[in-house]
């Protein structure tokens, strides 16, 4: 199909800036992450002048890096392995059930959208200890766990608004006769309808995931040594006596790593998934 | 015009209507596994919701209405009841607290219409210009989500550095470019405010491009070619049949948009900490300092019910607006 | 058909249990072999160097009692919020240091075992403390929620060599520490003659409060009320802005230093000919490459003329959580971490200054460093005022002074009337804090 010359001189207005805004600040994370200490306490350089590894050498001496990673690793797996599931659940039943309350359901669940986070954060460490208090022991408070059901519950909202979404997008005929051939709702379910709303249910993992792994604000409160996580340990590298601003970029850079590569793998699934619940 | 849109929505009104009807009258039993499925399947959603977001969140409207300070931190069961003294306070607008409660409201509506604004903008423009786009349309895709897929405080920890004064690669490109002779501060001050304002838009514009992206994968190819043959031009098309199609997306995206950006607290925090210069004193940073640094959590707890009181307009006069677009259109 | 939609409610009950399941239950199972939970705040130049400092100690006190000491050490920044939280929420650690700032403000909270009669006998009596860092314990006239542990003052640092080059003398008025920065001071070599950390709100509340006194300035009168815009007030955040406004003394950049930390940084590599801090600094100069023989330490000067106020007295208290299940041996605990023997150990290693009596003070090899402290700590000291708005004083005006030092630093003149301003704000701010 042609295209008027001014789309594109358009085109490349818009796609030169932005690409330049995008890569700066991570062209800065990388180099830097490179340069001795020495060379990011002076003036920016636009290439090290002396490149070391050892950054990424130093950044798991300086503060405890593996323990916050191994923290992030558990609490964000496990809310995202729950999350996705209570959401599937939750999603068909909106989908494919008309229950009384399934207006008022789908309204709560949204309505938690316009929470700001501040005012029930210490009302939840408040829920949080009594929950310990009765229970007689460290359950929930300043543990993973209670960050996993934290973390999971935030995602549940927006996933299950594109689950549904993605799940009204696959024909009710499939499911329906599978019924007729003798499933239960759950076989149907699950031998159905989430084959074909794998990229949906990707999404949704995805999304949870990086949700629960870049959370700063509840981590801030609800995590202590033994249960903080990488939002909260990359900020210590500034208590020290000295601003190791290339460890600070390395140990963002091998937090990222895993996340961005990950994200790199299934963004055609959040695309796909993001296409069927955006258009419902 | 020609345009066919998907069938989609009116297929599922009926397929949630037919199942309205489809289960035959049931025998008047109080219990039925065919009627309570669906209560089951919502249940543990339900349960979460309720201890996570709910639960908290009656205890912080109930924290707003008693006067919750360092005096009763220990035994807050028996902290006095306010009444409305917590909302009187921070709603008198001729007292001190009133005043910085009213102007860190402008000031945070400023940041969101600016953020929400600008990063619907790029990330409709890019979605554009990528649509229809081969070569190097997966990687520049790819590169352009990269700011979302990073950890928001990944993202922000480096935007820091890159902001600092003396070190920082903002200064050194301003001098270089000779835009400035003078190495400014971009994390104190009133320039903080900017710098904000660039971070966030950083951050949240490749999520306007990814949920446009998607939104315009599902207008068929065939549609614009046969606006073509009607004689459009690709700006006649983009307004009509893009822009047209793309409105349920974009409603809800700047919707999104708006909620998220109004009550951010990341990029504050992790910019400037704590205690962030008044020029970038939004109101979630407000809030904060008021309950964890000067605990009166009470107070605190009172901003927070109007934010959310805010928001719930807000989503509010939406749902208005889009249902009467709707039923226009 | 009909056990299938059972699935998905059990699949709730699942969730919950594999979810306790990796939950961490350290429950004390009670019974023999207490152990406590200890929060040490951070005293030393990294929070690794704290863990190597105490644990020989804690081992040594479990050795000598059986009772087991769990360690945690918890960075300042997070240290006044878990303590806030571990007060609402009524568990905690057992045993806590706190900053001596906040002692009033904690004990207001009731969140803390007092120290009574009996509790402070035990534990050799009143007179068993240092006076001054005594009095930092709470409320005059209470018991006491807080014990002092280590006791800090502040000082001037000087680098020896750039002064000697200058042919200068250490500074004993304020008017001479100003002549000798601005000597000291070139902009174009990236030297400076002060460095301060200009961001960091409590270290800003501390030198308006050390200033104003010098000015015979009161942030609060008799009764408890902010003054915060007496003249004397004003002049004292006055003297520490003309630093970076009008001396120019002061590298702008400072004014980002969030961390005092970063201040000491700029003095160990030489970029600054003088800074204020305290005791402890001479562990961050050491951390940063800094030979004691480089620098030098006399009382923070005040103007000529003025009253000679340096410091107040600064450093970390140890409380008892109220909640403790185990009472006795927390005390036992105390005890130990106040005997002479550990005080002379943990406040050399520490670089500050013994909280109790008779004990010898080590902060430094060189005796006039050491004496320069004791002599700040004996005469030029005056405590932060006993109220329970402490820690929002210590907010309102530290963050006021940090915006006045941000507009020095941008380049505006920072006027009289710009000071009053921002410190009649402050002041409204404490309307809303408790009394």
């Amino acid at each position: 199909m042609r295209e008027q010359t001014s789309f594109r001189v358009f085109r490349w207005l818009v796609l030169i800036p932005l690409a330049i805004f995008t890569v700066l600040p991570l062209y800065v994370m990388v180099t830097s992450a490179l340069k001795p200490l020495r060379d990011v306490q002076g003036a920016f350089e636009w290439w090290p002048s002396n490149l070391t590894f050892s950054p990424f050498v130093d950044i798991w001496s300086t503060v405890p890096l593996a323990e916050y990673f191994v923290n992030s690793l558990i609490v964000t797996t496990s809310a995202t392995a729950f999350s996705v599931l209570i959401a599937i659940f939750a999603s068909y039943a909106i989908s494919r059930y008309a229950f009384r309350g399934r207006g008022a359901f789908a309204g709560v669940v949204l309505s938690t959208q316009m929470f700001p986070g501040v005012l029930f954060l210490l009302p939840l460490f408040l829920v949080f200890v009594n929950i310990d208090k009765s229970l007689g022991f460290t359950a929930v408070y300043q543990t993973r766990l209670g960050l996993i059901i934290t973390y999971l519950t935030f995602t549940l909202p927006f996933s299950i608004w594109m689950l549904a979404s993605y799940f009204n997008g696959i024909p009710r005929d499939l499911d329906e006769s599978a019924r007729v051939d003798g499933a239960s709702a759950l076989g149907a379910l699950f031998r159905i309808v989430l084959p074909s709303a794998r990229p949906g249910v990707i999404a949704v993992a995805v999304y949870s995931f990086m949700t629960a792994w870049g959370e700063i604000l509840f981590a801030s409160q609800l995590t202590n040594s033994a249960s903080r996580t990488l939002s909260i340990g990359l900020q210590s590298y500034a208590n020290e006596t000295n601003v190791y601003w290339n460890q600070v970029m390395a140990a963002a850079l091998v937090v990222s790593a895993p996340i961005v590569a990950g994200f790199m793998l299934l963004q055609r699934y959040l695309v796909a998934g993001l296409t069927a619940g955006a258009v419902k | 015009m020609s345009v066919t849109l998907p069938k989609r929505p009116a297929r599922r009104l009926r397929l949630v209507r037919s199942q309205h009807k489809a289960p035959a009258p049931a025998p008047r039993k109080w219990f039925t596994w065919r009627r309570s499925t669906p209560y089951l399947l919502i249940l543990p959603a339900i349960a979460l919701e309720l201890l996570i977001h709910v639960i908290p969140m009656v205890v912080g409207i109930w924290m707003s209405f008693v006067e919750l300070t360092q005096f009763f931190i220990t035994n807050w069961g028996e902290a006095p009841f306010a009444g409305l003294d917590n909302y009187d306070v921070a709603l008198d607008f001729s007292g001190p607290l009133g005043v910085q409660l009213l102007e860190s409201f402008g000031r945070t509506l400023v940041f969101t219409l600016l953020v929400v604004g600008i990063s619907f903008t790029f990330g409709m423009s890019a979605a554009l210009a990528l649509q229809r786009f081969r070569r190097g349309r997966g990687l520049l895709r790819t590169l352009f989500l990269i700011p979302y897929a990073l950890p928001a405080y990944a993202g922000i920890i480096t935007w820091k550095f890159v902001l600092q004064r003396d070190n920082g690669l903002l200064n050194e490109l301003l001098t270089t470019l000779h835009i400035s002779d003078e190495r400014a501060f971009w994390l104190i001050g009133g320039n903080a405010f900017v710098s904000l304002v660039i971070v966030s838009i950083w951050q949240q514009w490749p999520f306007a491009f990814l949920m446009t992206m998607a939104g315009m994968q599902v207008i068929t190819e065939d549609v614009y070619e046969a606006a073509a043959i009607d004689g459009a031009n690709t700006w006649q098309q983009i307004r009509h049949i893009t822009f047209g199609m793309m409105r349920p997306v974009n409603a809800t995206l700047l919707l999104l948009l708006f909620l998220w950006t109004f009550r951010e607290f990341n990029t504050p925090f992790v910019l400037f900490g704590a205690t962030p210069p008044d020029s970038a004193n939004l109101m979630t940073m407000h809030i904060y300092n008021s309950s964890f640094i000067s605990w009166n959590f009470g107070l605190g707890s009172a901003m927070s019910v109007l934010l959310m009181l805010f928001l719930v307009l807000v989503a509010g006069l939406w749902a208005l607006w889009n249902r009467k677009v709707t039923r226009n259109a | 058909m009909k056990t299938r939609p059972l699935a998905a409610g059990v699949s709730a009950v699942l969730l919950a249990a594999t979810l306790a399941a990796c939950s961490s239950g350290d429950a004390d199972s009670g019974g023999a072999g207490v152990t406590l939970t200890y929060w040490a705040s951070n005293q030393g130049a990294s929070l690794d160097n704290d863990k190597e400092i105490l644990t020989p100690e804690l081992e040594k006190f479990t050795a000598k009692t059986g009772i087991k000491v769990k360690l945690e050490v918890v960075p300042w920044s997070d240290l006044t919020n878990n303590t806030l939280a571990a007060a609402v929420s009524g568990q905690g650690p057992d045993v806590v240091n706190i900053g001596n700032t906040n002692a009033v403000t904690f004990q207001s909270t009731g969140a803390f075992y007092k120290f009574d009669d009996a509790a402070l006998t035990k534990l050799g009596g009143k007179d068993h403390f240092v006076g001054t860092a005594f009095a930092t314990s709470g409320k005059p006239g209470e018991p006491p929620t807080s014990l002092p542990l280590y006791s800090q003052v502040y000082a001037l640092y000087y680098n020896k060599k750039q002064f000697a080059d200058a042919g200068l003398q250490p500074p004993t008025t304020w008017e001479e520490m100003v002549s000798a920065a601005q000597k000291l001071t070139k902009p174009d070599q990236n030297k400076w003659g002060v460095v301060i950390p200009g961001a960091t709100v409590n270290a800003s509340m501390h030198f308006s409060y050390i200033f104003s006194e010098q000015n015979g300035g009161s942030a609060f009168d008799a009764s408890g009320k902010p003054t915060f815009t007496s003249q004397g007030m004003i002049d004292g955040v006055r003297q520490y802005v003309d630093l970076m406004s009008r001396d120019k003394v002061v590298n702008p950049s400072s004014a980002q230093f969030a961390e005092v930390a970063q201040a000491a940084g700029e003095f160990a590599r030489g970029n600054a000919a003088m800074y204020f801090a305290q005791t402890s600094g001479i562990n961050t100069l050491a951390q940063n490459g800094m030979k004691p023989d480089e620098y030098g330490i006399v009382p923070i000067p005040a103007p000529a003329g003025k009253t000679k106020i340096g410091s107040f007295v600064a450093g970390s208290n140890i409380s008892i959580f109220k909640n403790t299940k185990h009472l006795d041996e927390a005390i036992e605990f105390v005890k130990f971490m106040t005997s002479d023997e550990e005080q002379a150990i943990l406040n050399k290693a520490y670089k500050s200054l013994p909280a109790v009596q008779g004990v010898e003070s080590a902060i430094s090899d060189e005796p006039e460093k050491t004496e320069a402290f004791e002599k700040v700590l004996a005469e030029q000291a005056k405590p932060l005022p006993l109220i329970p708005g402490i820690q929002a004083f210590q907010a309102s005006v530290g963050s006021a002074v940090v915006g006045l030092i941000a507009k020095a630093a941008t380049g505006s003149q920072v006027s009289e009337a710009d000071i009053r301003a921002a410190l009649e704000k402050a002041q409204q701010k404490m309307a809303s804090a408790p009394k």
